[in-house]
This record gives C-alpha cells, structure tokens and sequence, in this order.
C-alpha cells in the first residue's frame, strides 16, 4: 500500500462522522430547527454504542443502542423546543453540557476496556483494482452508510413531496400550517432523524475509529458537523466536500506532526478549528451577504388553533 | 391527548419568581433520581452535592471563590445574550485572559515588581479576554460569520494555546517538568481576605461589577438600547440604534469581563498557570445566566447555587465514589428546566384531551 493510499484510507474514517452527522443535522436545519447540541447526542451515541457493545458482545447491539441515544436526547430537545417553544440556542446549549455529563456517567465502568473493532466490508473482485479498489470498495460498513444516507437526503429533499413540505416548514412554518401540514410533527421527525444520525456517528468514534471509550471523546466533532451544515449552504451533496475537507485538515495534521514538521503540535491540532472558522468566512464571502439558510430556522412555531 | 400553548397576557411577578425556583426543585428531584440509579442513598448524595459545602467557613470560602468568576463571565454574558448576540466561547476568553494577565507575571518575576503589577495584570486580562471575543464579533459583522461557531471553534483554540505556553516557552524550569509557570510571586498575587481559606479580593471586586452591571442595566440608555436590539430588532432600527456597534460592545464587555474572571482566578487562587485550569466556567456561566434571568443580580445568586455544584460535585466524588460527570449532567438539567420553566411565563400550557374542531 502506498502512503498515498494511505492517507486516503485514513482521510476516509476521519470524515465519515462528521459527514453522518453533518446529513443529519442538515434535515433538522432544513425542518427549521437548530439543533445545537449535536456533539451531546454524538458523543451519548458513543457511549451507548460501546456500553452495549461491551454488554453484549454484538456490535449491531452497540450500533442500535448508539441510534436510539442520539434519537432519546433528540427527542428532549424536541419537546423542549417544540412542545414548549424554548429558545433553540439554549435548549442546544443545555443539550450538549447535558450530553457531554450524562455519556461520562454512562461510560464510566467502561473507561479503557478494549474490544476489537468493526471490520471491513470488502466487495469480492472490485477491491481487487489496483488503488482504487481499497479506497472505494474495502471499508468499513458505516463508510457506505454515510455515502447512502447522503444520496438518499438529496433524493428525498429533492425529489419527494415528503421533502417538498419539509422544507416548506423550514421556510415558512405559517405557511406550510396554513396548508394543513403538522409543522411541529414534521419538525419533530426531523429532529430524530438528526438524533439517529448523530448517534450513529458516536458509534463509528467509539466501536471503529478508536475502539475504546474516553470522556469526552468528540473533542468538537459535533461543532464541526455543525459549521459543516452552514459550509454546505445546506445542500446534501456539498455536505460531503464539507466533511472531506474538515476530515482532510485533521489528518494533514497528524501526518505533518509524525513527520516531525517544526511546528509545535498544540499549533497543527489547532488547525480544523482554525479552518473551520475561515471556512465560515470565506463561504459567507462568497455567497456576497446573501443568506441561503432556511428561512424560518431558529424561530420557534406556535401553532395557534 | 396534546399540549398546547396559550400566549399569557401579563406575567405576573410571583410568577417571574417562582419560575426559576420551579426549576431548580425539579433539577433536585432529577438529581435524587439520578443518584438512586446510580446506586447511592439519594438523601445522603443531594446532603453532601448542596448542603456539605455550606456547613462550614471554609467550605462557605470555597464557594464564594467559584463563584466569582462564574459571575463575572454570567453577567457580562447576560448582556450579549439580551442583544441577541450569542456568545458561547466565554470558556476561551476566561483563558486567554488568564494568559495575558500571567504573561505580565512570569515576565517581570524575579525582576523589579512594585504595587502597579496587580492593577495592569488586571487590566492587561480584561483587555485579553476583549480582543479575542472581538474576532467573532468582527467576523460577525463584517463577514456574516455565524458567532456561534467561531466564537466556541476559538475555545479550542485558547485551550491549545495554554498547552503549548506551559509546556513550552512559560515553563517553569525548576518545576521538575511539570506543565506548569512558576508560582507568582505575593506582588502578583490577589491579597486574601481570611485565614485559612482561599477566599480573595477577586470576590469583592465581582459584587462591584454585578452593582455596576445591574446600574447600567436598567438605567441607562445603553441598557435600553441592548434590550429593544434583542426583543424588537426592526424597532431598534427605526430608533436609530446601531447594531453592529452593539455587537462590539456587548462581545468587548462580556469578553472583558471573562477575561477579569480568568486573571483574577489565576493570580488569587491558583497562583500559577496549568492546564485545565478552569473545570469550565465558561460553559457553566451559560447556564448561571440564564438561572439568572439575564439580570446581573439574578446572576449573582445562580453564580453562588451552580459554584455550591461544583464544590458539591467534588464531595460526592471523595464521599460516594460518584462521578464527576454527574455534575454536568445536573447543570445540563438545570438549563432544560429554567429554559422548560421560562415557557410557563409566556405561555399557559394545557393539555387537550382531544382535538377541538
């Protein structure tokens, strides 16, 4: 394997997170709602993940447990912003403290236990090609899921009169009541959907890319899937150079650390951030202070009767 | 069955009282839960998380020392907050503040140090801790940057930044190794008040910024012009009020204010530069000043409740083998309710039995 080869490999599981989550949170954005507490519900899904997994014995145990925490916390954020018309900011705020404590609690009995990790899907003949073959057709499940759930959001978002009215809600929520649609229902199935994806990509931290648990072990993955979602101008397929791009910088960093560049490694570690935020700027550049966000995200919606 | 929201009219003010009150007793009540899930004694967990800490001087000490700087940040935070403007990196401006005021006395320590250091140690973290909550406000309104995002992306940032100056260039180089500056010296040290406690004069210089905040809050022009920016922005528009000034001033101040909390916290109580030196303040003042119902004086008391967490927090760990976490997850909790709470001073909620036609 070539160290060419090899970056791209590890490029490919370092993104594959953000961009599950990244989709996620997308949907809940194009729903209208923001949904800041992405890193609480990813990093409760890590702790579920591998709490299960240990538990257990299955990772399909751990990777359906992941699911179901990042939908639960979800579903709180749910009622709060929905059902009791919260400010969204806060509510994401107390989401991620809350998710960040509860998955240290959660993961304590299981702080350095190892287990192997997921292994990888490889597609008889096509990962025979030269190059190629083990970059697109040797990885491991959750690459092809994220790749899936990205081409099935731009189909639904796109091509679906389900999506239609989904972003209907996010534009215009009055709208969309006044036409008889179940805005907050829809906000809320959204939401999970968010919830799910943000889970999921907690289980790839914990059971694929470093098969153990640590407190805190998002380190601000879930703040990236947010910027990523923005970066996207919340469109499903830019998402993916999104990911790509924040997962590239992360791993340019580790390899510029091993080959001993005489840069300190607090300096290179604090490059995603640093390209995070001047990906920000320079997207909201280009776009000439126009806004492509959803109309209606943030705003809280009462439905008066 | 479902809920549904009816705007109130007026909110009376037993309500706006009871509200937050509302809120913490059912933190308590999730926390006993939680507790007993966890498999300790309910009662003797919430005793030694909010009583323990308030049963003796030094334990009283202990609190007021952590709640300083979680005032310190809350109130300036309740400003930006009531402008609309959604500064979430006060973690960061609370440590480069630290860092500016320290860099003053680890260069001048063995040196010619008199009685100016201390102020310009203050003001050099106040001055800190505003730069850098400037770059969000910057790239908010020149570029449209979501301040959300760069202002916590910054909190990593400041975080890696200690790292590398304590285990780097401000090492201390009779420190064994250790990551960490050499001990300030008492010119570079905040006075304490009392024996045989660590309670310093960076609490009463706290309860002048909440006087002063509280002032300028309600009696001025300026704390107007804050409120109708966040609770009518198109009428503050007509009125003339300038938002992108606003935006600087409200990240300026509340930066300033982070950054006062990170030197007085370095310079009073610990001394010396670590990392991990604060169990994140700036993150728990997010919550302080929404308990505080972004009012300088409500922030005061949420600041002493969330500091009786922490200290609370510490006792279960020794006493009960809890984890530390727990902490969190009740400061999470605590945010849900008063945000869940907030609603019932808006709304009246009910519940329908069925659908009405």
């Amino acid at each position: 394997m070539t160290l060419i080869e090899a970056i791209l490999l590890t490029v490919i599981t370092a993104s594959t997170p953000l961009l599950i989550a990244a989709i996620g949170e997308l949907i809940a954005e194009r729903a209208g709602v923001l949904n800041l507490g992405v890193e609480g519900m990813m990093i409760m899904g890590a702790a579920a993940g591998i709490a299960a997994a240990i538990t257990t014995g299955s990772s399909a145990a751990g990777v359906a447990a992941a699911i179901l925490a990042g939908m639960a916390l979800a579903a709180i954020f749910g009622l709060l912003v929905l059902g009791l018309a919260t400010n969204q900011v806060a509510a994401g705020l107390a989401l991620a403290i809350f998710g960040l404590g509860l998955s240290g609690v959660l993961g304590a009995p299981f702080v350095g236990v190892p287990r192997a990790g997921i292994g990888k899907i490889e597609v008889p003949f096509l990962s025979d090609i030269p190059f190629l073959g083990p970059l697109l057709f040797r990885q491991d499940p959750f690459v092809y899921a994220s790749f899936a759930l990205v081409a099935g959001v731009a189909w639904f978002l796109g091509r679906t009169r389900a999506g239609l009215v989904l972003r209907a809600c996010g534009e215009n929520a009055a709208a969309a009541h006044a036409l008889g649609y179940k805005v907050l229902r829809i906000r809320f199935l959204a939401l999970l959907f968010g919830g799910a994806c943000a889970g999921l990509a907690g289980a790839y931290l914990s059971l694929v890319l470093t098969p153990f648990w640590t407190s805190g072990m998002t380190s601000g993955r879930g703040w990236i899937a947010l910027a990523i979602v923005v970066f996207a101008s919340w469109m499903s397929w830019r998402a993916v150079a999104g990911a790509y791009l924040f997962g590239g910088v992360t791993i340019l960093q580790l390899h510029a650390q091993g080959a001993g560049v005489p840069i300190p490694p607090q300096a290179m570690a604090a490059l995603p951030y640093l390209v995070t935020i001047l990906a920000l700027v320079l997207i909201m550049q280009a776009r000439g202070g126009g806004s492509t966000a959803p109309a209606g995200l943030g705003t809280p919606f009462v439905p008066d009767r | 069955m479902r809920l549904v929201l009816e705007q109130r009219g007026e909110t009376g003010l037993a309500l706006r009282m009871a509200s937050p009150l509302l809120a913490v007793a059912l933190a308590l009540a999730s926390a006993a839960v939680m507790f007993a899930a966890l498999g300790a004694d309910p009662l003797v967990a919430l005793h030694a998380y909010f009583l323990l800490p308030l049963s003796d001087s030094w334990g009283l000490q202990e609190v007021a020392v952590k709640a300083t700087p979680l005032v310190l940040i809350s109130v300036g935070l309740a400003f930006c907050y009531r402008a609309g403007v959604w500064n979430i990196g006060a973690e960061g401006q609370f440590l480069v503040g630290a860092l500016a005021g320290a860099w003053l006395a680890i260069a001048t320590h063995g040196a010619a140090q008199g009685p100016w250091l201390l102020p310009a140690m203050l003001a050099a973290g106040a001055l800190g801790g505003s730069a850098f909550a400037l770059i969000p406000a910057l790239l908010r309104t020149r570029f449209g940057a979501s301040e959300i995002l760069t202002s916590l992306m910054l909190v990593y940032v400041a975080e890696l930044l200690l790292d590398w100056l304590v285990r780097g260039p401000w090492r201390d180089p009779a420190g064994f190794n250790m990551p960490q500056t050499v001990t300030f010296s008492p010119a570079a040290t905040l006075p304490l008040l009392a024996e045989g406690g660590r309670l310093n004069l960076g609490t009463p210089i706290a309860l002048l910024v909440v006087i002063v905040a509280a002032f300028v809050a309600t009696r001025t022009l300026k704390g107007f012009e804050i409120r109708l920016l966040g609770e009518a922005p198109r009428a503050a528009r007509f009125a003339g009020v300038d938002a992108k000034r606003l935006t600087w001033g409200v990240f300026a101040l509340s930066g300033a204010l982070a950054g006062l909390a990170g030197i007085l916290e370095v310079s009073g109580t610990l001394r010396q530069l670590q990392p991990g030196l604060s169990p994140g303040y700036g993150f728990t003042a997010i919550i302080v000043a929404f308990l505080g119902r972004l009012n300088p004086v409500g922030c005061l008391v949420a600041g002493i409740l969330l500091a009786v967490t922490f200290i609370g927090g510490e006792n279960a760990q020794i006493m009960l083998r809890l984890p530390l976490d727990a902490t969190r997850v009740i400061q999470g909790l605590l945010l849900f309710y008063v945000l869940a709470c907030d609603t019932l001073l808006l709304y009246r909620v009910r519940l329908l039995r069925s659908v009405p036609a």
